[in-house]
């Protein structure tokens, strides 16, 4: 069986810089932190780190009541960048009614806001007294997936995949594949979170959230860098709409890139800790699965959040899959960690680079550690015409993926 | 209080739960087909107005039978006078 081909034909972004794609990409190439003090944080005894990034309000009225009473912020935000990536490409009409365009979208865990606000009675009262009807539709792992297929009548597949870091990462391969075999003609992929103080308490107890810069929040995360010390926790939401270049075709659609790639393994070395031998096995699969050799890659957009294992272990897989001259750079140094959008928005950016013709480079990389010097750091805009590049993200409970996506050349 | 202060506070709660237009907030309207409020609105419906006026609502069998916003403008003066608040 021939597999399709899997072209981008629109993009939607929810990022801590604020609505749309542009405004995601011009801050990144603006070189701009979104990351701020958040004085609240100091009211959880035992939280050491003061920073995130959070996106800016929106007026959840534009989504109507019926659907935003099921929404947490995080399916706020999946919606919204759904829209804007539908919005993107020519209305794809008869996919909303013919089973064959479907959503995967997936998030760190169920909304911990809402949940929070329902625990706070439960525990207080025993009870289960004014507790709402639409609770568990916030709350459920599949809640943003579900509510952006309600509120825009998508009526294909529903997939949410949950895996922390890597869980956008695995939505755009597991679309890209299901897509390829001819089980959908078009996916929304992506991932959406929303801030909550535990999310940056998982990293803090771990001693892998950024603590020091807590006055001088623009300056953390520093990816690579000799003084990293650790994960800035941010949200919103980064959405792709995948489609066969058939179906891309045959409705005029804009094509805006080609996912030619993707693995995910699990790395059983430890639930925690990075691996490089696993990084680097899923960097080769992901090769492989494009059927080209590491020679072709232009650029490579890591993972790098900034801890101090990790930014080493990824370096020395990279080193290992593409040698010392492969341009490299992170983006969490601008945006945090996005945690389950992150594969998403760094994905778009990444294409928006390709487009560009330029790199964005690492953010707050003054002074490369010397154990992540074994790769090409990009450390200012560089012009490049990138044909193909990869993308990486690792994930706490040892999930790895790796997507390689090139530039559409029309034919 | 009486009865027009209780349908006061029944459209207002209704009105900012729902985000509906208090112009529409008629005694003939019907729950599902002209204030939109479907089975999940109903069960916030209770909770809300359990709120407001401070009694159990959602056990009682005669909510079952309410269709329109004046139904519930009935059964809460009802209520209301049943526990003597009225």
């Amino acid at each position: 069986m021939q597999a399709a081909r899997v072209v981008v034909t629109g993009m939607g972004s929810i990022s801590p810089f604020g609505r749309g794609v542009d405004t995601l990409v011009e801050s990144l190439f603006s070189m701009k932190s979104a990351v701020v003090n958040v004085p609240a944080l100091a009211g959880f005894g035992g939280l050491r780190t003061r920073v995130a990034a959070l996106v800016p309000q929106t007026d959840p009225r534009e989504i109507p009541r019926k659907h935003r009473r099921s929404m947490s912020p995080m399916s706020m935000y999946a919606t919204l960048a759904c829209q804007e990536a539908l919005g993107q490409s020519e209305p794809p009409g008869k996919y909303f009614v013919n089973g064959r365009m479907g959503v995967i979208i997936g998030s760190t865990v169920g909304s911990p806001i809402v949940t929070e606000e329902f625990f706070e009675g439960f525990l207080a009262n025993h009870s289960i007294e004014g507790m709402r009807a639409t609770t568990f539709f916030q709350i459920m792992i599949h809640s943003c997936a579900s509510n952006v297929a309600q509120a825009l009548g998508i009526n294909g597949r529903i997939l949410a995949p949950s895996s922390a870091c890597s869980t956008s990462c695995q939505a755009i391969g597991y679309g890209f594949e299901m897509i390829a075999f001819g089980k959908q003609d078009a996916v929304l992929c992506g991932g959406a979170d929303e801030f909550h103080p535990l999310s940056a308490a998982t990293f803090d107890i771990m001693s892998a959230a950024s603590v020091r810069y807590n006055d001088t929040p623009h300056l953390t995360p520093r990816p690579f860098d000799a003084g990293r010390d650790g994960v800035v926790c941010s949200e919103g939401s980064g959405i792709l709409l995948l489609e066969s270049l058939d179906s891309a075709k045959r409705r005029g659609a804009p094509i805006l890139a080609e996912i030619v790639g993707f693995a995910t393994c699990s790395d059983t070395s430890n639930i925690a800790d990075p691996n490089s031998d696993s990084m680097e096995a899923c960097m080769r699969q992901a090769l492989e699965d494009a059927g080209i050799g590491a020679d072709r890659i232009d650029y490579v957009n890591a993972h790098a959040t900034g801890t101090i294992q990790g930014d080493i272990a990824e370096a020395e897989a990279l080193n290992r899959v593409f040698g010392d001259n492969v341009p490299v750079s992170s983006l969490k140094g601008h945006l945090g960690h996005t945690m389950a959008a992150c594969g998403a928005l760094e994905t778009i950016a990444s294409i928006a680079m390709i487009n560009k013709g330029a790199i964005v480079p690492t953010l707050n990389l003054d002074n490369i550690d010397p154990l992540c010097k074994n790769i090409r750091h990009v450390r200012e805009v560089e012009q490049l015409s990138i044909g193909t590049f990869a993308k990486n993200n690792f994930a706490l409970g040892g999930v790895n993926t790796s997507i390689v996506i090139r530039r559409y050349e029309y034919d | 209080m009486t009865d027009q202060e209780i349908i006061e506070l029944i459209d207002t709660t209704l009105v900012n739960e729902f985000e509906l237009n208090i112009d529409e907030m008629i005694p003939s309207a019907v729950l599902k087909d002209d204030l939109g409020l479907d089975s999940l609105d109903r069960v916030d419906m209770v909770i809300v107005l359990e709120k407001a006026f401070n009694f159990k609502m959602s056990e009682e069998e005669t909510i079952r039978a309410i269709r329109t916003l004046g139904d519930i403008h009935n059964f809460v003066i009802n209520k209301n006078r049943k526990l003597g608040k009225i």
